[in-house]
């Protein structure tokens, strides 16, 4: 079925996004562990994600990615289900898909079908199809001796099956954890039980017990593969309505038959029930009617376990198995604590603790000929859709509730000034009505608060896409990279995240390809032979800053003037008196490159420039430092939100204009001798400090006005600080800031327009641009 | 009289599209639902007079369902329909054996899932 119609399309565009994103997630924490086994559930999501994805494009009739999905999804079925084996090319495989699959979205949704990509998909599938080793083959069906009712069998699908025996291969203890829940409330008991069962090990299935559990309950078998001692699962389950009963395994190639688990049971067993030994040396179940963690054997067959066994290496639980009467009937009762509704949940929160990313750039499979680069595909998502969490949203309509009683109340003081006219002249009217201002006010206040809230994201987002996207460039600069970034819990405006990726996709190409060393360029220059690139965010005050780091070979100042002379950017005067600081911020300039080579990386003709317009776009600013075989640094400065700002309001010959608050650092009343000439620029002298002077009337041009006093409001972003003279000070506001049309947003100084409520339209200055613009006067000057 | 269909299905796509299917017939109502754990909770609150159902969820998947389902002297009789993906025979036979009246394999055609309701809803 094929729908049509652009809502569908970008219906299509929001949910595959979030697939991908879902998928990105696991393929990181895969890549991650690369020395390590593959966590199955990762390898689960990843195979999920692809089978959604196929799924929804082929509803949507997307061709295309429908086949690319099916192949994935062919591969991951083959890696989950144990026939393939997931090695470093397999996984560098599934990351090349992934980039595609975005490729492939972003055709699809500006309506898009390029040739190039068509072709690039079809070498992907194929590449996937031609994927890996199969896996050694079992000589014997493991799941043979595992002795489980042919009817819980039943109803594994393969992939539970699978797990299921790759556990008893490796000799896991498995377990039947069974636990009975009210109806009302059961998928909550049941996730608490979860989150407790997960550190311990690997849920294989969830069944629901045919048995019902009481009137109103209903009860779970949950297969479990432990891969901690059975006293340590215990301890984890105590408080949840949880009864263990190991599952047993008949052993392989005449080994005596074990209950995995049993022994371990023995050690939790009371001294009381250790010695007893039942005469047929089999399991005899009991019933417990009391909640609580109990530990008992399970017959789920006939054939009984045997008592007393030799302890076998092999079973992968650490506690030495006591050997002795394990196969006891025991019944322990531990202490019945509080419900399972009141256990707290184990699940391990991520702090904002580093994420390492290893790369084996060098090491790893070069990259088959004729295969076209997965080149300069934009990082920024191809939906505008946010996520809000409900709870956010409900707070909100909270607060809309609280509108309308103040509504209500005004209407009723309006209702009574109406009928009787005198009341309105009284004070208590006027002291209630200023009253219900104020609390509009405050509710207004809080309601923006809500909704600029629910805008943000957490920049981490962001994050995750260049995370994948080091490994590739890492790779193709035959590099040896560790990724690390923090922060990225810190939340930004939606819109400045989206606008945030191709700049810092741009940075991080740049300090792989520029910045950092080779691994042989750096042991001789005795450091480590990985380089480090730091992607980091911090929130200060209504500022987010986020640096892109490396600890490179630094920038070459000698050449970056010499380029910039050669390059007729600056001239030699000018040269001469710039600090360090401001010689590196030549790399800024258009028209600016130092590589003599474009490289194959970076290049492609866009500069530093280009980033620092699209910072500057989003109010924010961007600095560099750099030392000489240490590294550089890049500093972003951008605002929290661009939707509604507070700002000051000032006037300047007659004509008014908004400053966003958030930039303003102070405001002073100087004197016109206050204000300096040095070089022929004007100055102030701030506290011993020198702060280059604006006269915003002279930049607009506007009649300039004689005054005894100027008002000069300080701005500045990161290190820049500028003084701005202005003739009147009217107050602050909060304001929306439009964007001027066509061909007036290039004006140079203003970010657009704003309306101030009086039905008065004024400009708002652009602090961003203002600030290079009194350094670019100073250069002029010069 | 109305017949009531609840599906179960993860994924969003699918599943509006299945019970946008099922709620172009005449006399059908859907219920949808993400998860067989919700699905267990709503079968005791209302009365269905079909399931349809996914094969591979995340919490309790669709043949652990189907097998709730078949065993439960309430709800034995209800028909269920699979949806699954071409590729899963394993699964699907499975879906069969257990109990299930009839199957679909994702993408399917609207016709197909008319039919299968055609004849089990009876009379429609």
């Amino acid at each position: 079925m094929t729908q049509h119609g652009g809502k569908a399309l970008a219906e299509f565009v929001a949910e595959a996004t979030e697939i991908l994103d879902a998928l990105g997630r696991d393929l990181l924490a895969l890549d991650e562990a690369r020395d390590q086994e593959a966590d199955p559930e990762h390898i689960n999501g990843i195979f999920r994600a692809a089978h959604s994805l196929k799924g929804l494009s082929g509803l949507f009739g997307q061709e295309r990615i429908t086949q690319l999905a099916h192949a994935a999804e062919d591969l991951l079925d083959r890696l989950r289900l144990g026939r393939l084996t997931l090695d470093d090319q397999v996984l560098d495989a599934l990351v090349d898909a992934l980039d595609t699959f975005q490729s492939l979205l972003g055709e699809t949704s500006r309506g898009e079908e390029g040739e190039d990509l068509t072709q690039r998909t079809r070498a992907m599938e194929e590449r996937l199809a031609r994927m890996g080793s199969p896996a050694p083959p079992a000589e014997e069906d493991p799941l043979e001796r595992l002795e489980l009712d042919v009817q819980v069998r039943a109803v594994f699908t393969e992939y539970e099956e699978h797990r299921l025996r790759e556990n008893v291969r490796r000799g896991v203890a498995l377990w039947r954890v069974r636990a009975a829940f009210d109806l009302t409330d059961f998928d909550q008991g049941l996730a608490d039980l979860n989150a407790r069962l997960k550190p311990l090990g690997e849920v294989i299935s969830t069944l629901p017990s045919s048995r019902p559990g009481g009137a109103s309950g209903i009860a779970f078998d949950l297969i479990f593969g432990a891969k901690v001692s059975a006293q340590a699962l215990e301890e984890g389950l105590q408080g949840t309505p949880a009864e263990l009963a190991p599952l047993t395994v008949r052993p392989a190639h005449g080994e005596p038959s074990r209950p995995v688990s049993a022994p371990e049971t023995v050690s939790s067993l009371s001294p009381a029930d250790a010695g007893v030994t039942a005469p047929d040396g089999a399991p005899r179940p009991k019933r417990g009617k009391k909640k609580g963690t109990r530990v008992r054997p399970l017959s789920l067959e006939a054939g009984p376990p045997q008592a007393l066994l030799p302890a076998d290496t092999r079973a992968p639980a650490q506690d030495a198995p006591s050997g002795s009467s394990h196969g006891t009937p025991g019944l322990v009762a531990l202490p019945t604590a509080a419900a399972s509704a009141g256990s707290p949940r184990m699940k391990a929160v991520a702090g904002p603790s580093p994420t390492t990313l290893g790369l084996q750039s060098a090491a790893s499979a070069p990259l088959p000929a004729g295969r076209p680069r997965p080149e300069e595909t934009s990082l920024r998502s191809l939906t505008q859709t946010v996520r809000v969490d409900i709870g956010r949203l409900d707070g909100l309509i909270n607060m809309v509730g609280e509108l309308l009683l103040i509504k209500a109340n005004l209407q009723r003081l309006a209702e009574a000034s109406r009928q009787d006219g005198t009341v309105a002249l009284s004070k208590l009217f006027g002291q209630e009505l200023s009253r219900e201002t104020r609390q509009l006010e405050r509710k207004l206040e809080a309601l923006q608060e809500g909704l600029l809230e629910a805008r943000m994201v957490p920049v981490g987002q962001v994050f995750d896409k260049l995370a994948r996207l080091v490994r590739r460039i890492a790779r193709e600069a035959g590099k040896e990279i560790d990724f690390v970034s923090t922060g990225g819990e810190v939340e930004l405006d939606k819109l400045i995240v989206e606008e945030l990726s191709d700049p810092l996709m741009h940075l991080i190409r740049n300090a792989i390809d520029h910045g950092a060393e080779g691994p042989e360029a750096r042991l001789s220059a005795g450091k480590s032979r990985r380089a480090v690139v730091r992607l980091r965010a911090e929130q200060k005050g209504n500022h987010v800053l986020i640096s892109v780091s490396d600890d490179g070979s630094g920038i070459d100042e000698a050449r970056v003037r010499e380029v910039a002379l050669s390059r007729g950017l600056v001239t030699s005067a000018q040269v001469s008196e710039m600090t360090r600081r401001e010689l590196l911020n030549l790399i800024f300039l258009p028209g600016f490159s130092t590589r003599s080579s474009v490289s194959a990386l970076s290049g492609r003709g866009v500069g530093l420039d280009v980033v620092k317009n699209n910072l500057g776009n989003l109010s924010g600013i961007i600095d560099v430092w750099s030392e000489r075989g240490k590294g550089t640094a890049f500093h972003l400065t951008l605002p929290v939100t661009l939707a509604i700002v507070r700002a000051l309001v000032v006037g300047v010959s007659g004509r008014t204009y908004a400053v966003p608050l958030n930039s303003v650092l102070e405001i002073l009343a100087v004197q016109p001798d206050d204000i300096r000439t040095v070089e022929r620029r004007e100055v102030l002298d701030l506290r011993g400090q020198t702060l280059p002077f604006l006269r915003l009337g002279r930049l607009f041009h506007l009649p300039e006005r004689e005054v005894n006093r100027h008002f000069v409001v300080v701005v500045g972003l990161a290190q820049q600080r500028l003084g701005i003279a202005v003739d009147e000070l009217f107050g602050q506001q909060d304001i929306v800031t439009k964007p001027l049309g066509g061909r007036l947003s290039g004006v140079k100084g203003i970010s657009g327009a704003t309306d101030l409520g009086n039905r008065r339209t004024v400009l708002v200055l652009d602090v961003a641009e203002l600030l290079e613009e009194g350094i670019a006067q100073e250069r002029r000057r010069a | 009289m109305t017949f009531r269909v609840l599906i179960v299905e993860d994924s969003k796509v699918s599943r509006e599209h299945i019970a946008a299917t099922v709620e172009a017939v005449d006399g059908i109502e859907a219920v949808t639902t993400a998860s067989g754990f919700e699905a267990l909770k709503l079968l005791p609150r209302q009365r269905f007079d079909l399931i349809i159902t996914d094969i591979n969820m995340p919490d309790i998947n669709g043949l652990e369902l189907i097998n709730f389902v078949k065993k439960n002297p309430n709800y034995r009789d209800v028909p269920l329909i699979i949806v699954t993906t071409e590729g899963r025979e394993q699964d699907r036979s499975r879906g069969m054996a257990l109990g299930a009246a009839g199957y679909l394999v994702k993408p399917f055609q609207t016709e197909d899932l008319e039919a299968l309701l055609r004849r089990f809803l009876k009379p429609l």
